[in-house]
């Protein structure tokens, strides 16, 4: 759920490799790294940024980019996403790839996982093969003493042929040594080879064999890399080296013969492209092994027991879908006991100051045609907005972000994978759902963590089906004051708890059967490959997710909506007063929409809430609560019941409240999911596909349950 | 005799690796996540349908499909 400026921002393309340098003499630090060993915090505690850490693989998607001074330099720390090796299998693989080869990085920090250094120096050995201009950092190194791993980072780095720097980033621990050498490798004029994995004799002689016909070549590119992936170039590689270089290697004749007469003298020595990858991969393992043989001393080779004890309890047949269901009630009823006081505190506070700043502008003769649009208006609606949303929002945020910093979230994922599968999707789509509850753009642009671009793509166009944080506290309130308002005490929270789980789990099903439909019809496929990592978990630092969560997501989606309810204030203010023939332009567009509305269950004002809450779904209940009081009586909306009241007296009903929560929980997602899917998915058709799916279920749904208690139960 | 794949090792078994019969990307995903000739991999637990499963490959725990575990010949 990495929602947060970044990720939602003008930054949500970070495809690109455009560096913000703060001067031409920055130098550039590229932080790569394999999926979740903390590059994030690494790259956090270097720059003081906050951007968004989470304790799951592929939470970083984009480019991030911060700046740190040390002596008097500048340096522009770019944080890469994680990436098991550079032969890219995955968007994210492509961009770490590209960006290590081409970025024009000054240093590469690879920042490594203490606890599984094997694999990591699977990165490490790639990365020295294409530039010597590397630190290696590991990292926890607290959570590595715990599982009484030794590093020796000296013999580490006698090996390797570049620093290694041992951190505990969480702890802030070893981050000024990392400084140091950084400034040290970019300073560097000349530096000494990195370490090389040798290969097979036959594969070093068909490396020779390229490498000389690509001696006049002139780029910043290590011939050695270069010819050992011309022997096995993908289709990826291969355009962003035309895009790099300006020309198509390929393409020249004595380039493409030696490459011929190589693969020819691997061939006749038995090595097929299968075999040739194969042998590569196991010679740069069998290289990581001697090095973790002098390096790395495991003085406890058992798996920890407790990590394990838990895992099969939150997996566990029996109690793995039971715990995941109870973790997401508890949570959920949290939300809406904790809401109910603080909602009520503000909204009287809130609309108490309404009376006086419309007393204070009478009062100093400001002209009522300019004070009352903007108090009954825009002020209104602001009001609404921070208490209807302020308070979920402060308590559900922090709450995740406690379960997705413990490292819960990767195992939901493992949970429900089978029934992905079984919907031809992929599990991580898990993760992209999680994401969607706090703000479906975020989760839109989250789904580069899945490889397979037809699994992507269903999981972009379903991420709306879970509601996000915008849409939350209406379904909360409208539940309360429609389905739990004849109850009270904590009757009434555990029963609307019970209707919110009951909402959210229809929108979790809904999201299966889309999955399920669009594999089988636009996206048909079989479901790729699915490998998960799932991390150990890990002691959340209760107050840095505390802070994080309400000043970097709470605040932020917060100002959102402030800033689009304001305008929209606004026009409903305008709309309300403005008559054309006797009847308000909201009446007449309300007119418009009712007979169609009606047939949904709902009618003209809130399909037209819907409309015009577009820009963001967390005004869509302010927006037709404003428009209903400006047609009635004005109420002091000091509570949910006077609100209710208001309601009722418009008609409404527990069916109309039904289709009001169903028709929130689907329709066309806000403009900024839009643009992400856009963005995402660079099609115009497919946008319009994810403008439609979940809008025509929605509608399709209502109309069935309106039709059904119409005919069945006569209302 | 039945081929004895990651997929049919049972829980807490250590095994080691023979042979990967996946192919492509998936097969160089396989790879570059620790599953050479010869690496160790121990079945943990399992998810509630019993697929995937997850194993301990080089000391990370990583999920496995059953497509992609029994694609891998072990002993």
């Amino acid at each position: 759920m990495g929602l947060t400026n970044n990720s939602t921002g003008s930054s949500a393309n970070a495809f690109d490799l455009d560096i913000k340098k703060t001067s031409p003499n920055d130098v550039v630090v590229a932080l790569a790294g394999n999926p979740n060993v903390g590059k994030s915090t690494v790259f956090n505690s270097l720059t003081g940024l906050k951007q968004h850490t989470g304790n799951w693989p592929g939470k970083t998607v984009g480019n991030a980019q911060g700046h740190y001074t040390y002596s008097g330099k500048t340096y522009t720390l770019v944080d890469i996403p994680g990436a098991y090796s550079l032969s890219a299998h995955s968007a994210e693989e492509e961009i770490a790839r590209d960006f290590i080869c081409f970025g024009g990085s000054d240093v590469t920090v690879v920042v490594c996982d203490a606890t599984c250094l094997l694999r990591n120096l699977n990165l490490v050995l790639q990365t020295l093969e294409i530039t010597n201009k590397v630190v290696v950092c590991v990292n926890l190194m607290d959570e590595a003493k715990r599982k009484k791993i030794e590093i020796n980072c000296k013999k580490l780095s006698k090996e390797l042929g570049v620093p290694v720097v041992a951190t505990s980033a969480r702890e802030g621990k070893g981050l000024k040594i990392l400084t140091e050498a950084i400034s040290r490798v970019a300073a560097a004029n000349a530096l000494p080879k990195g370490c090389w994995v040798v290969y097979q004799p036959e594969i070093e002689e068909a490396i020779d064999m390229v490498m000389s016909s690509l001696k006049n070549l002139k780029a910043h590119i290590n011939l050695r890399w270069l010819s050992l992936q011309l022997l096995d170039l993908d289709e990826s590689l291969r355009h962003a080296l035309i895009s790099h270089l300006g020309q198509d290697l390929m393409a020249i004749p004595k380039i493409a013969d030696a490459i011929k007469k190589a693969k020819e003298h691997l061939a006749a020595n038995g090595f097929d492209e299968v075999r040739l990858r194969d042998a590569v991969v196991a010679d740069i393992y069998k290289k990581a092994e001697a090095i973790c043989k002098e390096a790395v001393l495991y003085l406890d080779t058992e798996y920890n027991r407790r990590q394990l004890k838990i895992d099969r309890l939150v997996t566990g047949k029996a109690t793995g879908i039971p715990i995941m269901i109870l973790l997401l009630l508890f949570v959920l009823w949290l939300t809406i006991t904790g809401a109910n006081y603080p909602s009520a505190l503000l909204s009287s506070a809130l609309f108490k100051l309404q009376d006086y700043l419309l007393a204070g502008f009478a009062a100093v003769d400001v002209p009522a045609w300019l004070y009352e649009p903007l108090v009954l208006g825009v002020y209104r609606v602001l009001a609404w907005v921070v208490s209807v949303m302020l308070p979920p929002m402060a308590i559900f945020f922090p709450l995740f972000t406690l379960l997705e910093d413990l490292g819960y979230l990767p195992r939901v994922a493992f949970n429900l994978d089978a029934c992905f599968k079984k919907c031809h999707a992929c599990g991580k789509q898990a993760l992209t759902m999680c994401m969607g509850f706090g703000c479906n753009a975020a989760g839109v642009v989250g789904c580069r963590i899945i490889d397979s671009p037809r699994e992507r793509t269903i999981a972009i166009l379903t991420n709306c089906f879970v509601p996000c944080n915008g849409r939350f506290p209406g379904l909360i309130a409208i539940i309360t004051m429609f389905f739990v308002a004849k109850t009270t005490g904590i009757v009434a929270t555990v029963w609307a708890t019970l209707c919110l789980a009951f909402v959210i789990l229809l929108g979790i099903g809904m999201t299966f059967f889309a999955s399920f439909v669009l594999s089988k019809t636009l996206f048909k496929g079989i479901p790729s490959a699915f490998t998960l990592e799932l991390p150990p978990y890990r002691r959340p630092q209760i107050g840095k997710v505390i802070v994080r969560s309400v000043f970097d997501r709470t605040l932020f989606v917060l100002g959102r909506a402030v800033a689009m309810a304001a305008p929209a204030g606004l026009v409903i203010y305008v709309m309300a007063n403005l008559q054309i023939g006797g009847l308000s332009l909201l009446a007449h567009c309300a007119d418009f929409l009712d007979p169609f509305a009606r047939l949904l269950g709902l009618d003209g004002v809130i399909l037209m809430a819907f409309i015009l809450g577009f820009p963001a779904n967390e005004i869509v209940i302010p927006i037709a609560v404003m428009a209903y009081m400006s047609t009635g009586v004005i109420t002091e909306m000091e509570s949910l019941n006077s609100l209710q009241m208001v309601l009722r007296a418009q008609g409404w009903t527990w069916l109309t409240a039904a289709c009001t929560i169903i028709f929130s929980m689907f329709h066309w997602p806000c403009s900024t999911t839009l643009i992400s899917i856009k963005k995402e998915t660079g099609s115009f058709f497919l946008t319009a596909v994810g403008f439609l799916l979940p809008t025509l279920v929605g509608m399709l749904l209502c109309f069935l349950l309106r039709s059904f208690v119409h005919i069945f139960m006569g209302l | 005799m039945k081929n004895h794949t990651l997929y049919n090792t049972p829980v807490g078994e250590t095994v080691r690796i023979c042979k990967l019969h996946a192919k492509g990307t998936i097969r160089r995903r396989l790879l570059d996540i620790g599953l050479t000739k010869g690496a160790k991999a121990t079945c943990l637990y399992q998810s509630p349908a019993g697929d995937p499963k997850a194993y301990l490959i080089r000391g990370a725990v990583i999920a496995l499909r059953s497509e992609q575990s029994r694609q891998i010949e072990v002993k």
